[in-house]
């Protein structure tokens, strides 16, 4: 999960990385509050998780609270790339000497940890990344060894930091490393972590994101959820506990296994090409176990999507077997027809694998008026596709 | 031969007492696998349909003579389950287990690293089966036949659908390296041990959106494989900065997409699938010349 700029702060300030105080508000009234109590002037920053924002005019700096009120009123309800500011965060104005950028992250690569630093910090760092790679140090952090005053040090070394300052960016760099484990994050980053003109080192912005298998040790962390912005769908399959994923089409897709579900996606985009460009309208996986109550949750969460026309169960019967399967759909819309749903939706069904020949047996038999049953996923897709194009 | 695991292989479970690691030593023993013991502290000296529990994993292995140790132990264990696997030298770890935190993963990875001593497959991975010899996790053991193709999957089930489709030409070895963000075993060390393997002819690749695996497995293929590979990328469709189901399966950025590892796999001459099916086509050619 990304955090906002304001929840990746707060985390900072909890294990003692020097931000400037701040409050976030959801309307300009709040701001001008805020203000108010700040005293100064002020920025007024959109919270939306995307990059971009203050060339898209979602960062303002307010010399009062009036000010901020208009700044605020503004910002709130703007649309940065596709995600609409629904929270500005109001913090004390900061006088910025010079801009570094600081981050850890999870290096999938080299399967350990990688902390980049860099004194050219800002809005450009990643065209820096890209033009003088040398000004922008990876030092690899071990995992079990982690971020020591040692491993700080050789970091701010390789990024050539200043003298003056190198014991404040050792010591934030052990901050964030503390934010990074001790929240189970996958990245921290401050960009820009600023020197202001009486020496301080602070984090001006921030971005973490956590690592969901961690949330059991995490209970905090459900606060952070951002359930006004999550899709409805989305989140009442999340009540259901299905890994659902809502996507921009009219083929609803229902399958097992995260690796099948998104080939299954694949197939379906490109079987569609042929009517008109139909997509898949989400992705489905209902696990490898597939009862018919799953499949009952995830039949109900698809066929109740109005975008969806048609929908593909796709299923590869492995330790679960196929008549198992076959079972399970069809009890599953009993149960959908049983709780009031009016079932309308064509389904068609692709089931292979463990005991696929009685699965299908028990499906043909069934012969149910909404199920259609294809024995190749990519026939499958095509059919599918054509239904949803209403072909 | 095939790789890692055959006919020699002694398995011992750790977290056997437990449901699924009862349900699943079940259908590894009725597939044919040589299941020696099980591991928990608590049952140490209770059995499993006879199938001795131990009380840590050294004790196991010194009883049985296990060399391979197939773990479903649940999330907020599966750390200190693996670690002792490695105080124990196991030479074989095969973390069934899904929604290990990361930085779990990350720590018992590097202390295995240090050790030397323990191969690590998965978290979160449907396991290893040389199908006719031993079957380490939760793959289905009678999907296909022994045969001499070599397989390596992200994806569990669509490690299940490949085999199933190329059930009649069989397989020496079917990895499933798992979808997480940190995995113990790579597509590229399962292509160095195909590519040593006497019993592998030819290999199947599938790889998914999110990180640079692939890429890093094409350059390997071009400088030290040369048996035939076939490969198959899932998640063209899918949209940036979204995870689909695995953890790994996010894209960021334009590295990581399928489009990106479609090309890096074609310029080094691996023949790339659209579907699985027409994925399993082109290994069917190749093996058969058909």
């Amino acid at each position: 999960m990304d955090l906002y700029e304001y929840q990746a702060k707060h985390l900072f300030d909890a294990h003692g990385v020097p931000v400037t105080p701040g409050e976030v508000c959801t309307t300009a009234d709040a701001a001008h509050e805020a203000a108010r109590k700040i005293g100064s002037a002020v920025v007024v920053k959109a919270q939306v998780k995307t990059g971009g924002r203050g060339k898209a005019g979602g960062v303002k700096l307010a010399d009062n609270p009036d000010d901020a009120q208009a700044k605020a009123g503004a910002i709130l309800g703007m649309d940065i790339k596709g995600h609409t500011v629904h929270k500005v965060l109001v913090t004390a104005a900061s006088d910025i000497a010079a801009e570094y950028y600081v981050s850890f992250l999870l290096d999938r690569a080299n399967r350990t940890f990688l902390a980049m630093a860099s004194v050219e910090g800002g809005v450009e760092i990643e065209e820096v990344a890209v033009t003088n790679p040398e000004a922008l140090a990876k030092i690899r952090v071990d995992a079990l060894e982690g971020c020591t005053e040692a491993k700080a040090k050789e970091i701010a070394d390789a990024a050539g930091f200043p003298e003056a300052i190198k014991g404040q960016v050792i010591s934030i760099l052990q901050q964030l490393w503390k934010v990074l484990v001790d929240e189970d994050a996958t990245l921290v980053e401050v960009n820009p972590l600023i020197l202001d003109p009486q020496g301080t080192v602070l984090a001006l912005d921030g971005k973490v994101t956590l690592d969901g298998n961690a949330d059991y040790r995490h209970a905090s962390h459900a606060d952070f959820e951002d359930r006004d912005n999550t899709d409805p769908i989305e989140l009442r399959a999340k009540e259901f506990d299905l890994n659902y994923v809502k996507l921009q089409g009219e083929v609803g897709i229902i399958g097992n296994g995260a690796g099948l579900v998104m080939s299954t996606l694949d197939v379906v985009a490109y079987a569609g090409e042929e009517f008109g460009g139909v997509k898949p309208a989400n992705f489905l996986d209902i696990g490898g176990g597939a009862s018919a109550e799953v499949m009952a949750n995830g039949l109900d969460i698809v066929l109740n999507d109005p975008e969806v026309k048609s929908c593909f169960v796709n299923v590869f019967g492995g330790i679960t077997a196929c008549d198992a399967v076959a079972n399970g759909v069809l009890k599953a819309l009993e149960m959908l027809e049983a709780n009031g749903v009016e079932l309308t939706k064509p389904i068609v069904a692709r089931i292979d694998g463990n005991n696929a020949v009685e699965g299908r047996r028990i499906l043909n038999d069934a012969n149910h008026p909404l199920i259609e049953l294809v024995e190749t996923m990519d026939d499958a897709a095509r059919r599918v596709a054509q239904l949803a194009a209403g072909k | 031969m095939a790789i890692w695991l055959d006919e020699n292989s002694k398995i011992i479970v750790q977290g056997m007492t437990g449901s699924e690691g009862t349900k699943h030593t079940r259908r590894m023993v009725a597939s044919g696998a040589n299941v020696v013991g099980g591991v928990n502290a608590k049952k140490a000296g209770e059995s499993v349909d006879g199938i001795p529990v131990f009380a840590s994993v050294a004790e196991a292995m010194a009883e049985t003579g296990a060399n391979v140790s197939v773990l479903f132990v649940p999330p907020r264990f599966t750390k200190d389950a693996v670690d002792e696997a490695v105080d124990a030298a196991m030479p074989l770890a095969v973390v069934i287990t899904e929604g290990v935190p990361v930085h779990d993963t990350a720590k018992f990875f590097q202390y295995a690293e240090n050790a030397g001593t323990t191969r690590i497959i998965g978290p979160n991975c449907p396991g290893i089966i040389s199908p006719g010899k031993s079957n380490a996790g939760i793959i289905p053991a009678d999907i296909t036949k022994a045969g001499r193709i070599g397989l390596v999957s992200k994806s569990g089930t669509l490690t299940y659908q490949m085999m199933y489709e190329l059930r009649d030409i069989g397989f020496s070895t079917c990895v499933g390296i798992g979808g997480d963000p940190i995995i113990g075993t790579t597509h590229i060390d399962c292509l160095a041990a195909f590519q040593e393997d006497p019993e592998t002819d030819a290999i199947v690749m599938i790889g998914e959106i999110g990180g640079d695996a692939e890429e890093r497995a094409a350059a390997f293929i071009k400088d030290n494989v040369t048996k035939p590979v076939v490969g198959y990328v899932a998640g063209f469709t899918a949209p940036e900065g979204k995870t689909m189901g695995h953890a790994g399966a996010i894209v960021s950025g334009s590295a990581g997409t399928a489009a990106a590892k479609q090309e890096a796999l074609e310029a080094v001459g691996v023949k790339v699938g659209k579907t699985p099916s027409a994925t399993a086509a082109l290994m069917r050619e190749i093996m058969t010349g058909k």
